[in-house]
């Protein structure tokens, strides 16, 4: 399943400027509607980590197309899709958890409802309604990386 | 019963009920009924508190309840859905009391699986509710008793975990002062009533919630178009820009400009030092970072930090314009770190900024009067633009040390017990004190605080812009715009949303009521919400008869500074309204509303809004209102779009 990248290609992902990220969570909860059709944050594939009383900052933790993911995990169930994203195969996926704590940015979640794994798709909704800037796209050509 | 794991049509589905005496704790289906027929929020918590509540209760005894519901729109991807509703009997006024706040609590709560929770009784030890989707518990709170708001939130997140959304009350609440506010967010306050009193009377020190659940509408699809078309749409409208920057601290130098900004205990309407208090004071020195409720575009909060000589550096949110000029010009503070670090020391100690400001005010003019001295004040003085003094003064009043036995009640009782003419300058109505608008040359915002249900506040109606476009000299026809606005804009607080992007962006109230109906499913249109929040409006009026029975009218009277004293200084120097003027007014809102003219509201119109029950509960006590001689209006309050600013 593992994606050939050429030259050419585009790799894109969420970017974070978490200095312009005041909060409001409008983003966990599109990505939840559109992935799973109900409100409900904790669904979402995306946190808003909030540090106060100090400094006071919210840090939105993102997918970083790391890849650890797709490397630890025991069933195959994790590929890369050609735009860069890290695609879970419900199907395949027995909800092992053992993708969680390998993820860097903690953005892997259990949810009672579900017998997988959530994983960012970069269906890039949560960057649309973002009105502070926060999180943005970010595209890169496959020449450029690693 | 376990909480599902998804909701239907904008409710998670169960009620709590929680006896704190002695610790029961019982579940119940939402009363679907009640949601649709009072709209949830304020409205089911009026509803609750008439049914309920005995008329005798006293508002910091067992008998009150306390009440927090998350209305029917909260949590459910509406613009600004962030709001919860808090309720029981106010200890301010004596009738029932409201107060909303934003943040995450609100919706947190539908996700664990709760509409509202309603708390009777006291517990005998120090105790805080703790909600974990189907775990809820009231677990001891001996180890935060006595903490200060601000301080016990992430001390309980660190006990907790950092997903626990958390409201608390500090030692304000705790000692009973009757403006105690409950602070969520590190900022977010529900602040007028007092309800952070009644949390405190009932030993409730703090509520934690984290939830799991999905909430369910009616319809989803059109919904989320909807939404998503709002937001891009008013991305662009201009107001965005300057509301995100500023916040509501923009308009502390446009009140400052149109003269209606109170200034040292509202003894003028301009404050010759503004600059130093302004949003552009607050954003330049002051501001951390933009803060935004749940699901909210606008990020009108502003996480800031005050640093004064000689003081630690505090962390807080705002001051927003309320706080800015009650704690600020109404204070004489001419520098923006004081009045940021003012806001601080009130919400740690959890006291209304709103209240909390006026009550210091109302003591700084009698200590300039005479009326107070340092003799009372341990020794200390109480001068305008001084820190230090009010420093002072809130810790004799939350610890209630000497003299601040007197204010813990708030300006009113202070008055009655200070007396010597200073009932004129308690800048309050029915016990709560007022907004930071003076309304000397603002008659319909005056009028907005004499009529409004739970005291003098500018949440109900606000009409300063009214007052500009449609003369400020002028009072005839002012009653009927208020008496719009104190429909429409309490329909807010009903659904648990924020009224804001409606005033600021322009979206129409059918627009609100088209995702309400998506939400709910109900089918209503703005004619029969607007209907409904008269119908709320009514029960309270009826209730708060029962509680004090005397004529509405009687209630309804601002303090004699707003018809005694002509403004003394800047652009409205010398204006001002006669006593007359105000009888006026209040004649035309009794017969706008169907009401006599003693204030009481007539069987005629109680009838027509289904408040039979109501009239003849009035009606047993003398006063039910006289029959209108030319019978009810149609319609009661006249549509009026605000002008933007």
């Amino acid at each position: 399943m593992q994606q050939v990248f050429k030259d050419g290609m585009e790799i894109k992902r969420i970017k974070v400027i978490s200095g312009k990220c005041s909060g409001c969570r409008l983003c966990m909860q599109i990505c939840a509607i559109c992935h799973y059709g109900e409100i409900n944050p904790k669904k979402a594939s995306l946190r808003i980590e909030a540090h106060f009383p100090q400094p006071g900052v919210y840090k939105p933790r993102v997918c970083t197309q790391c890849g650890k993911c797709m490397e630890v995990c025991p069933e195959g169930a994790i590929y890369r899709r050609d735009d860069g994203a890290y695609i879970v195969l419900v199907e395949k996926c027995t909800n092992c958890g053992v993708c969680i704590p390998v993820c860097k940015p903690g953005v892997i979640f259990q949810h009672r409802d579900l017998d997988h794994v959530i994983i960012c798709d970069n269906c890039f909704k949560c960057t649309k309604l973002c009105n502070t800037g926060a999180i943005t796209i970010h595209t890169r050509p496959v020449k450029e990386s690693k | 019963m376990a909480n599902s794991s998804t909701s239907s049509r904008g409710l998670a589905g169960t009620t709590l009920r929680i006896n704190l005496s002695t610790g029961e704790i019982k579940r119940y289906p939402t009363d679907e009924k009640l949601m649709r027929e009072w709209f949830g929020g304020r409205g089911a918590i009026a509803k609750i508190l008439y049914d309920e509540v005995p008329r005798d209760a006293d508002p910091l005894g067992p008998e009150n309840l306390f009440i927090m519901s998350a209305g029917v729109m909260s949590g459910c991807f509406i613009p600004a859905g962030a709001k919860i509703g808090f309720g029981s009997i106010s200890p301010l006024t004596n009738g029932h009391g409201d107060s909303n706040m934003g943040g995450h609590l609100g919706p947190t709560l539908k996700f664990a699986g709760y509409d509202m929770v309603i708390m009777s009784g006291i517990s005998p030890k120090p105790v805080y509710l703790f909600i974990d989707d189907d775990t809820v518990e009231l677990r001891d709170a001996s180890q935060y008793w006595g903490m200060g708001s601000l301080a016990c939130e992430p001390a309980m997140k660190k006990d907790l975990g950092e997903d626990f959304e958390i409201a608390t009350i500090g030692p304000a609440g705790e000692n009973g002062i009757r403006f105690s506010c409950i602070t969520h967010d590190f900022g977010r306050q529900a602040g007028r009533t007092g309800q952070g009193a009644v949390m405190g009377s009932k030993k409730l020190k703090a509520i934690a919630i984290r939830g799991t659940c999905g909430i369910n509408v009616h319809n989803l699809d059109k919904l989320t178009e909807q939404v998503t078309a709002i937001i891009k749409r008013t991305q662009t409208h201009p107001n965005m820009a300057p509301w995100q920057k500023y916040g509501t601290a923009f308009f502390i130098e446009w009140s400052n400009d149109n003269a209606v900004i109170p200034t040292r205990n509202f003894q003028t309407t301009y404050f010759e030092d503004i600059k130093g208090i302004s949003g552009d004071a607050l954003v330049e020195r002051c501001l951390i970072t933009h803060k935004a409720c749940f699901g909210c575009w606008m990020n009108c909060g502003k996480y800031t930090k005050a640093v004064l000589p000689g003081k630690e550096t505090v962390y807080l949110e705002g001051p927003e314009y309320e706080t800015g000029a009650l704690c600020g010009s109404n204070l004489g503070m001419t520098d923006i770190n004081q009045v940021a670090y003012l806001n601080w020391l009130m919400d740690n100690v959890g006291m209304d900024t709103m209240s909390g400001g006026g009550v210091v005010a109302f003591a700084m003019e009698c200590f300039q009067r005479g009326l107070i001295t340092t003799d009372d004040l341990e020794g200390h003085t109480l001068n305008w633009g001084s820190v230090e003094d009010t420093e002072h003064f809130v810790d004799m009043v939350v610890h209630r040390r000497g003299i601040g036995e007197y204010f813990a009640g708030g300006t009113k009782r202070a008055a009655e017990k200070i007396g010597r003419g200073s009932e004129k300058f308690a800048m309050q109505v029915k016990g709560q004190e007022m907004s930071g608008y003076d309304g000397r040359y603002a008659p319909g915002m005056l009028l907005s605080y004499m009529t409004c249900d739970i005291g003098a506040h500018h949440n109900r109606s606000w009409t300063i812009t009214v007052d500009m476009a449609e003369g400020r000299d002028k009072v005839e026809g002012r009653a009927k715009v208020v008496v719009y606005l104190q429909h429409i804009r309490p329909l807010f607080d009903c659904w648990c949303i924020c009224r804001l992007f409606w005033g600021e962006l322009d979206i129409e109230p059918e627009e609100i009521v088209e995702s309400l109906n998506l939400i709910t499913g109900w089918n209503i249109d703005a004619a029969e919400a607007f209907k409904t929040s008269e119908k709320i409006w009514n029960l309270v009026r009826c209730h708060y008869l029962e509680r004090n029975k005397a004529n509405g009218r009687t209630f309804d009277y601002p303090p004699a500074r707003s018809w005694e004293d002509k403004i003394p200084t800047g652009p409205s120097a010398g204006k001002g309204l006669t006593k007359e003027q105000i009888e006026t007014m209040l004649d035309e809102y009794y017969a706008c509303r169907g009401w006599d003219n003693d204030g009481n509201p007539s069987r005629e119109v109680l009838h027509d809004l289904k408040l039979d029950f109501a009239a003849d509960n009035i009606e047993k006590i003398g006063l039910l209102g006289k029959p209108l001689p030319n019978g009810i209006p149609a319609v009661r309050g006249e549509r009026y779009k605000p002008k933007a600013f």
